[in-house]
């Protein structure tokens, strides 16, 4: 079943189940604290697609940059976000990532190459496209990935940056994680074609679908795109073929809506990376996966502990770092 | 009178005029399933040749909603988030809204754009918190921004009916309120505004969601023993000046509460047409409550700072008293 055409040594495969584990229970983590009214706001969890974030950074340098996606937390977590300072963020505190400025559709770290988490779909891939440009002009071999779902691919914008990026041979991995839906609509209806790395076709660079379920199918397929990109070769779209178990947001059963069967979510979920990956380390006695487990959950527990005695932000802080460059009366109060 | 919520009125408004212009279309994310809850039941009742669920491709189906209204359709057009506004912003702006005075002044593009969610709410952060009025009354577009069921109801229903583009904008804080609604047929014409409470002292005009909070504010300045007047422009452009003019020429004093950035947001037009047309009548100098001019932030406290609230209207209305001519 796993596919592993580029190698990894026993803590590499190690580190991987660390990563989709940690997500996996960081947003079960928020989605209590989301039920207990400690986090506001609207979070987008990332259950079901642990291997794709997983499988695409752990082929990263920490020099690397990724823009994300409003269902960012898996993103970052796998390009070493630290989960403390992203609850913080989450619960609007003063020692989150952004100060309590953005909360979980914005979270950044720009010393890890987090370039944001993003509120509209399909903003991100662009601004890979640029920070690819910075590279290559620098004359550095780090790259960009930008993510994205099935229902960005349909953006605008994300075609311009696929244009752009294989036009000037950009340094950029375009990841479209196809969980087959944009909150309600099924990818069936919003593209003619089934697989969506054919568009890469019509811009010129290669396109490949991976299956998102396995981690390490995700992780080989990025290697080889990743050096391509190092090397000169140009951009490259990856579809990875995934599934999200849970809703589009955390408050998405109270709306009564109902686009996907259940017979539909348990096939898939017959498929958890999290179930299928820790079975296949034990088999291969490769770990005790419970052991991982157990270190995650350390280190979420003492994450919440220490968003939770972190205080708010001062309300008067609101109107600092906005400019760069400040100048008197600005940013203008409303009052 | 019957109470329903706002989000029903609106709702309400949009199978009305689909009953009555077969004409009349949806266009817009997860409709069919109607996320936002305006679109309930219109599949079932009209069909999907009538409400369309489209990829996200805001640019892409606000051009086409131009297109089809220029080729004899009415199409209703809903953003999910008050920021794919600006996503479309192209196709509102310098298509639909200049197309037709472009060419001289033929044809007609009839298309309403609804934005269900409006503004903040609690933690939607810098991407999904805004009002994005006065940048599309910029540009000349016409503009309305409902504060009760009724108006709602009555304002997009004539949106809809009107030969022009006309954004309505929902405010998220409203959409749950209950209010009287008429069981009868009826619309509430563009440029028409309301004088939601009377009073002698001051006036506030207040926009939108900001309507119901001006009006407790007055309530509790009634008990001060202050009598304030709360205007509801409710149709942001067409402008409905005379009854703005006329509360402020009969109070002297007048205080623009608006949830819109600042630096050319829409109290600042309001606060130029009253220097403009009743500076005679001014005893005290006009005063803006309004957004601070930042993205607004997550963090609750943050987010409570740069918002224009009904605490700081109450001291501004204060102030206003006191800084007036004897
Ligand atoms: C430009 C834009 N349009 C619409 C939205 C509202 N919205 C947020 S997430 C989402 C669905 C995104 O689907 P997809 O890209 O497949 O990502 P997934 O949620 O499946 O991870 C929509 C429509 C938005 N945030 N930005
Ligand atoms: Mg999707």
């Amino acid at each position: 079943m796993m596919r592993v055409d580029v190698r990894l040594d026993r803590d590499g495969l190690i580190t991987l189940y660390r990563t989709m584990r940690l997500i996996r229970r960081f947003e079960e983590r928020v989605v209590e604290l989301v039920n207990r009214d400690e986090i506001p706001g609207v979070t987008h969890e990332y259950v079901g697609q642990e291997a794709v974030a997983t499988g695409v950074c752990h082929a990263l340098r920490p020099d690397d940059v990724i823009t994300s996606t409003h269902r960012g937390h898996g993103h970052i977590l796998a390009k070493g976000g630290d989960p403390r300072r992203m609850i913080a963020e989450l619960m609007g505190k003063a020692a989150g990532y952004n100060r309590g400025r953005g909360g979980s559709m914005h979270i950044a770290d720009l010393s890890l190459g987090i370039f944001g988490a993003n509120g509209i779909v399909g903003a991100g891939a662009p601004i890979a496209c640029g920070a690819a440009l910075a590279a290559k002009l620098e004359k550095t071999d780090r790259v960009a990935v930008a993510f994205f779902g099935d229902g960005g691919m349909n953006q605008g914008v994300v075609h311009e940056a696929l244009n752009l990026a294989a036009i000037w041979k950009l340094p950029v991995l375009f990841v479209c994680e196809n969980n087959g839906y944009a909150i309600s609509a099924p990818i069936s209806q919003m593209a003619a074609v089934e697989r969506l790395a054919v568009r890469a076709v019509g811009y010129g660079m290669p396109g490949e679908s991976v299956d998102g379920m396995d981690v390490l199918a995700v992780y080989g397929a990025t290697t080889h795109a990743v050096e391509r990109a190092r090397g000169g070769g140009g951009p490259t779209l990856l579809e990875c073929r995934t599934y999200r178990f849970v809703g589009h947001f955390t408050a998405e059963k109270a709306r009564g809506i109902k686009y996907r069967t259940d017979d539909e979510i348990a096939e898939w979920r017959t498929r958890d990376p999290l179930e299928t990956y820790p079975a296949w380390l034990k088999q291969e006695g490769i770990c005790d996966p419970a052991q991982v487990d157990a270190e995650v959950e350390a280190r979420l527990e003492e994450a919440v502990a220490f968003a939770r005695q972190s205080p708010f932000p001062a309300p008067e802080e609101a109107l600092d770092g906005m400019y760069a460059v400040p100048y008197p009366g600005l940013p203008a109060r409303g009052w | 009178m019957r109470e329903i919520r706002y989000l029903e009125a609106l709702s309400e408004a949009l199978r009305e005029e689909m009953r009555r212009d077969p004409k009349v279309i949806v266009v817009g994310e997860d409709v069919r399933h109607s996320l936002r809850g305006v679109t309930k039941g219109l599949l079932d009742e009209f069909g999907p040749d009538r409400i369309y669920d489209t990829p996200i491709s805001e640019a892409g189906f606000t051009g086409l909603a131009t297109g089809a209204a220029m080729a004899g359709m009415r199409p209703v057009v809903e953003y999910q988030i008050n920021a794919l506004i600006f996503v479309a912003f192209d196709q509102l702006v310098d298509q639909a809204q200049k197309l037709r005075y472009m060419m001289g002044g033929q044809g007609r593009i009839p298309v309403t754009y609804l934005v269900p969610a409006s503004g903040a709410r609690r933690g939607l952060a810098g991407q999904h918190s805004d009002h994005p009025y006065p940048l599309l009354i910029h540009m000349g577009m016409k503009v309305v921004v409902p504060s009760t069921p009724r108006d709602a109801k009555g304002l997009f229903k004539a949106a809809i009916r009107e030969d022009d583009p006309v954004v309505v904008f929902a405010p998220a804080a409203l959409l749950p309120v209950k209010g009287p609604v008429p069981e009868e047929e009826y619309t509430i014409p563009l440029g028409q505004g309301e004088v939601k409470r009377e009073g002698s002292d001051l006036t506030i005009v207040a926009v939108g969601p900001l309507v119901p909070e001006a009006l407790k504010c007055a309530e509790l300045l009634a008990a001060e023993g202050i009598s304030a007047e709360v205007v509801d422009p409710r149709s942001l452009l067409p402008l409905d000046r005379d009854t703005i003019l006329a509360s402020v020429r009969k109070t002297g004093r007048v205080l623009l509460f608006d949830d819109s950035n600042r630096s050319c947001g829409y109290a600042a037009e309001l606060a130029a047409v009253i220097a403009e047309e009743a500076w005679a009548s001014l005893q005290a100098p006009i005063r803006r409550l309004t957004r601070a001019d930042v993205p607004v932030p997550f963090s609750p406290p943050l987010e409570a700072y740069v918002l224009p609230s009904r605490d700081r209207l109450l001291a501004e209305c204060r102030q206003l008293l006191a800084a007036s001519r004897a």
